[in-house]
């Protein structure tokens, strides 16, 4: 991270789109950030061959032309850490997309810059540690009040440790204004609020922790089956529409990370608008607060240049370990990174590199590997607990999951929500198939849950699986003969299925109670539909028919139930569940006991 | 700085001027120049043959040694003697205004009815350049087509990029030109524009969409921009490009609210593959460039509303799919870009269904911020949940019914049938000229779900079925 200043270091040989190969070159560095020619575009040093260097361009190179000069920053390409970061809105290489605007109007240009954080802000800032204290990386040296509800924790760099010899006095101080001094084995090292940070290394930190908690997202299909746990990765594949944003906004919204990390990455310019202008309006479940305090949003959408859409995974992944390392849980949301390969895809390309499967080259396999394993639970440097989840969105061609991306992804995430075209066409949201997703997080959340909700969780879980499954078969064999042929036990299991999905998988992202359930309210849920399973099925082996125990009135209520029923009402529970109750004894009355 | 800009000019004159005397090779429509001063990249290129015609293309590489340039006008009859290569030392631009209404262009966005080119208010480089995301405005306004699978099931927004995903045959040429002349917000009318771009198709589609525009009296608020099917392919890259450029003048700095439509995409993703495939890329699905995603976004991004300026660019994109099959790279990266898409039936157009709008895989991502109360009415986003649900059953049923025979089909699953009836041949059929309003289309909604019984229909609450569903016997013939 040393830097050793700007220097020329050649000149631009050949343009072809966003990979530019520069000539006379004997100085650059391997992945060393560069402007090239006379507009300054952002570039990084990707390849090294005698005197050529191969260029990623972050910008459109329209206009550059042979001749022009390159010049190296002597730093690899880097985010800036520092109080500031919650609340904006970014491009893939960690401009700040409103202080563009305001500096270059409504359409990005070329070379255009501005700092990640703004230099002008003072914050303020409140030591916790005194002089001469023994300062270790990741040390808290202070806090500020980053926004009323993220407390940012200046942390001392990985790279410094010793004794603290200063520290700055509370009060307001910017981003580059020294906080502390520490007496390290090499020198005084000086540590302002701002660090930066090269983004496509990760950031170090201690042991890892097994996944026992899940990260809670409300959404009742993911939690009650397929949790994600916190520090876990999760893919959700899906052909277009099938609701992979949709599904990504509500996990964003209401999951329970202290911090969300927005990517959109080659997607569409109105979905990060509609966050935009959403999330500032939506007030947190459990803290109050306005969901934009928590965020920070990338956006290198569509047709935006496609290096820095291979770039914006990784300034996502490091802000989330950034704020990890201060002992936070983050929640990262990758807007497709199927976008991100076909990113991959096009510079190899343009290299000129031996393709793999479809064109990818041969190392997509450890490129998403290795975004993956940005995620997990850790122990911090400081000795702290903090974890970045990772919940990436994969846009396979055609919807056919057998694609070298979504195969590849399987491979390396521990959870997977497969999205179905036929429920995402009957409008069944989210569309996310009970029967191809799945998740290795179950087991490991289940102590989690049964001490939440109370140990009956687990049966009842259980037994709806199942009843998911018994289902398939059933449909399968009323395809051929209708329903009417079969026996009305059989009809009822389909149609408990059916009221389940109505009742309880589909989830409404609009309606404002339904869009978010707490743990809690999915049991009671779960256990009004297996309540109307089990007594259901003793009524109908004491002569009622099926066709009686769907016509329950009671029956609609627990359809209304998810937003008829406020969160922490669990008298309309009771009264819900009585009146079932009361209904099936009145029909086995009739036909006696 | 001022001297800069002199240099700058000074040096493009410079190179603009120079004229580069045989040409290193052809391929396809690529020409290859060699030894050149150094040339930008994407910078425009005239290439001039024997006679002294001068055809323009775009820098696609550019090295010391090499440029490589896609000609738009076709490389047909070029010499590699014979032929010189200028450079303009800029990107292709085009000039926009106002008075291109009413007016017919070509591909290149030059004069192709005769008459002189109209005086630019503003040059802009026709690739456009991306808006900065946190400039848009989100949309939300109700447009009211008349057409009820479009107002009732797949709402078109303001400012909404929706295209028409169509077979060879089908109406989509209709559909478009009826949304075009239906169109309107319901609070009335604010200035309005239609830029229209062919790419490959024949004259008499051309000619269909004039005489509809004409018909309806609007041929003045018409640019047209054609490159047909007889003109060189590779200039269908442009035409798009250019036609976007004048969409967003008249938007963005002229406040008008601009429908663009765009047809056919099939032949513009075609011609990308021709030049992909003469540059010996590698190829991603069906020969198609790994880039073919990124390429149709630089294009269908160039839509919807910016905060504080009043117009708005809609556009509805025609293609038509390869074998009808919607998982073809076309289709499938339109679908991964678009905010939803009209998807037509080729089964139920044989059934005599117009618009034959596909139930189920047809989708408006906007509409849920576009109606509902105040926009349209309280109870639209139910009732449109309600009969895609109840819709979505119907291909069940009538699976089945082909195995054990309709007769042998449970009551409920008939009425099934009867509903699926009742909505595509009214719900969904309408005239050519038929313009229904929401109420109507809403009503008619009501009227479908008549045929069910109410305990099926989940998707709508009871105070619904209380103020709109009354329970309906199938009419004979329906
Ligand atoms: N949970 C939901 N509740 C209500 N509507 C939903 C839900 N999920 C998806 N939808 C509907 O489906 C549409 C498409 O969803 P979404 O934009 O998330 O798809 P996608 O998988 O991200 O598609 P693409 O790959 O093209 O980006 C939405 O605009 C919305 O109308
Ligand atoms: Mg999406």
């Amino acid at each position: 991270m040393e830097v050793r200043g700007a220097r020329a270091i050649g000149r631009v040989r050949r343009v072809n789109g966003p990979v530019v190969e520069a000539a006379g070159v004997d100085d650059a560095r391997m992945l060393e950030l560069v402007r090239v020619g006379e507009a300054a575009l952002v570039g990084e040093v990707i390849k090294l061959s005698g005197d050529r260097a191969i260029i990623q361009v972050y910008e459109d190179t329209t206009g550059v032309r042979p001749g022009e000069p390159v010049v190296g920053t002597g730093m690899p390409l880097s985010v800036e850490l520092g109080p500031g970061l919650v609340g904006t809105i970014y491009d893939g290489i960690q401009r700040p997309l409103e202080a563009l605007r305001a500096t270059g109007g409504d359409f990005i240009g070329r070379g255009m810059s501005a700092p990640a954080l703004d230099r002008g802000k003072r914050w303020h800032f409140t030591p916790s540690l005194a002089v001469g204290a023994d300062v270790a990386p990741g040390d808290i040296l202070g806090t500020v009040p980053e926004t009323a509800r993220v407390e940012h924790r200046v942390l001392a760099p990985p790279d410094v440790s010793g004794r603290l010899s200063w520290m700055a006095a509370e009060g307001e101080y910017g981003v580059e204004d020294a906080v502390a001094v520490v007496e390290t084995a090499s020198g005084e090292r000086r540590v302002a609020m701002m660090q930066r940070w090269p983004i496509r290394t990760p950031r170090p930190a201690g042991r890892r922790l097994p996944a026992t908690v899940p990260l809670v997202t409300g959404q009742r299909v993911v939690d009650t089956l397929f949790p994600l746990a916190r520090g876990g990765t999760v893919a959700i594949p899906g052909g277009f529409g099938t609701g992979k944003t949709m599904t990504q906004h509500a996990v964003a919204k209401w999951c329970d990370a202290d911090l969300i990390v927005y990517v959109g990455c080659g997607e569409r310019g109105n979905e990060m608008t509609d966050v935009l202008t959403e999330f500032p309006k939506l007030v947190d479940p459990r803290t109050g607060r306005s969901l934009m305090e928590r965020t920070i949003l990338i956006a290198n959408t569509s047709n935006m240049p496609v290096s820095a859409r291979e770039a914006s995974v990784y300034t996502g992944a490091a802000l989330a370990e950034y704020y990890r390392d201060m002992g936070y849980h983050v929640a990262v949301m990758a807007d497709s990174t199927s976008r991100w390969a076909e990113a991959l895809r096009e510079l190899s390309g343009r290299m000129e590199e031996m393709p793999a499967e479809q064109g990818f080259p041969a190392y997509l396999a450890t490129r998403i590997a290795s975004f993956y394993e940005r995620a997990g639970s850790m122990e911090t440097l400081g000795g702290g607990e903090g974890s970045v989840s990772i919940i990436g969105a994969v846009s396979p061609p055609g919807g056919d999951f057998s694609e070298p991306v979504t195969q590849h992804t399987r491979r390396f995430v521990r959870a997977f929500w497969a999205l179905d075209r036929q429920l995402a066409n009957a409008r069944h949201y989210p569309s996310i198939s009970w029967l191809d997703s799945y998740s290795e997080y179950a087991d490991e959340v289940r102590p989690w849950w049964e001490e939440r909700v109370g140990p009956e969780w687990t049966a009842d879980r259980a037994e709806m699986v199942g009843l998911l499954r018994k289902e398939v078969r059933l449909l399968q064999v009323a395809k051929l003969v209708g329903s009417d042929a079969l026996p009305d036990s059989q009809r009822f299991v389909i149609e408990v299925c059916s009221l389940f999905k109505d009742a309880f998988l589909r989830q409404d992202a609009f309606d404002e109670v339904d869009r978010y359930t707490s743990p809690e309210k999915q049991a009671r849920m779960l256990a009004l539909v297996l309540l109307y399973w089990r007594r259901g099925s003793l009524a109908i082996k004491k002569g009622a028919t099926f066709v009686e125990l769907r016509r329950l009135k009671a029956v609609r209520d627990i359809v209304s139930a998810r937003y008829a029923i406020a969160e922490g009402d669990s008298k309309a529970f009771d009264r819900v569940a009585a009146r079932l109750e009361r209904a099936i004894d009145d029909l086995e009355g009739d036909y006696g006991r | 700085m001022a001297a800069d800009a002199r240099a700058e000019a000074l040096r493009r004159e410079l190179a603009a001027g120079r004229e580069y005397l045989g040409l290193e090779r052809i391929d396809g429509p690529l020409v290859f120049i060699k030894r050149t001063h150094p040339v930008g990249y994407r910078e425009l290129v005239e290439i001039v043959d024997a006679e002294g015609r001068g055809r323009l293309g775009m820098v696609l590489d550019t090295s010391e040694d090499m440029v490589v340039a896609q000609v738009f006008e076709g490389t047909q009859a070029l010499t590699l003697p014979g032929s010189k290569a200028r450079f303009r030392g800029e990107p292709l631009t085009v000039g926009a205004t106002r008075r291109m209404l009413g007016r017919t262009f070509d591909g290149l966005g030059r004069p192709r009815d005769g008459g002189p080119a109209p005086l630019a208010d503003s040059r802009s480089d026709v690739n456009g350049r991306p808006v900065n995301p946190v400039a848009r405005e989100y949309p939300r306004d109700f447009i009211q087509t008349g057409i009820s699978a479009i107002d009732g099931m797949n709402t078109l927004i303001r400012g909404q990029k929706l295209p028409i995903f169509s077979g060879n045959g089908l109406p989509h040429n209709e559909l478009a030109a009826q949304i075009a002349r239906q169109a309107r917000l319901r609070d009335g009318g604010s200035e309005f524009a239609v830029v229209f771009a062919a790419m490959g198709v024949k004259h008499d589609v051309a000619r269909f969409f004039e005489r509809s525009f004409e018909e309806s009296g609007v041929l003045d608020k018409v640019a047209l921009f054609l490159s047909l099917a007889d003109d060189p392919s590779i200039e269908r890259i442009v035409t798009p490009r250019v036609a976007l450029t004048v969409a967003e003048h008249l938007a963005f700095d002229l406040g008008m609210h601009v429908l663009v439509v765009m047809t056919d995409m099939a032949n513009y993703c075609e011609a990308l593959r021709e030049i992909s495939t003469a540059r010996g890329e590698i190829p991603s699905r069906k020969g198609f460039p790994g880039y073919l995603y990124s390429d149709l976004a630089e294009l269908y991004e160039r839509s919807g509303m910016i905060r504080g300026r009043p117009g708005s660019i809609t556009q509805l994109p025609i293609l038509t799919m390869p074998n009808d099959d919607i998982s073809h790279p076309i289709p499938d990266l339109t679908g991964y870009i678009t905010e939803g898409q009209i998807v037509l039936d080729r089964s139920m157009y044989g059934r005599g269904v117009y618009p034959p709008v596909a139930g189920l895989p047809s989708l408006s991502r906007l509409m849920k911020d576009g109606i509902g109360e105040g926009m349209t009415r309280e109870d639209h986003p139910r009732l449109a949940a309600q009969l895609f649900a109840s819709y979505s059953k119907v291909k069940d049923v009538r699976d089945l019914a082909a195995v054990i025979g309709e007769d042998e089909l449970a009551p409920l699953d008939r009425r099934y049938l009867e509903f699926g009836e009742f909505f595509e041949k009214r719900f969904v059929t309408q005239a050519r000229d038929e313009d229904r309003d929401i109420e109507r289309t809403l009503e008619l909604g009501w009227e479908a779900l008549g045929l069910l019984p109410a305990d099926e229909l989940r998707r709508v609450t009871e105070d619904d079925i209380a103020a709109h569903w009354v329970e309906r016997e199938a009419e004979e013939g329906a």
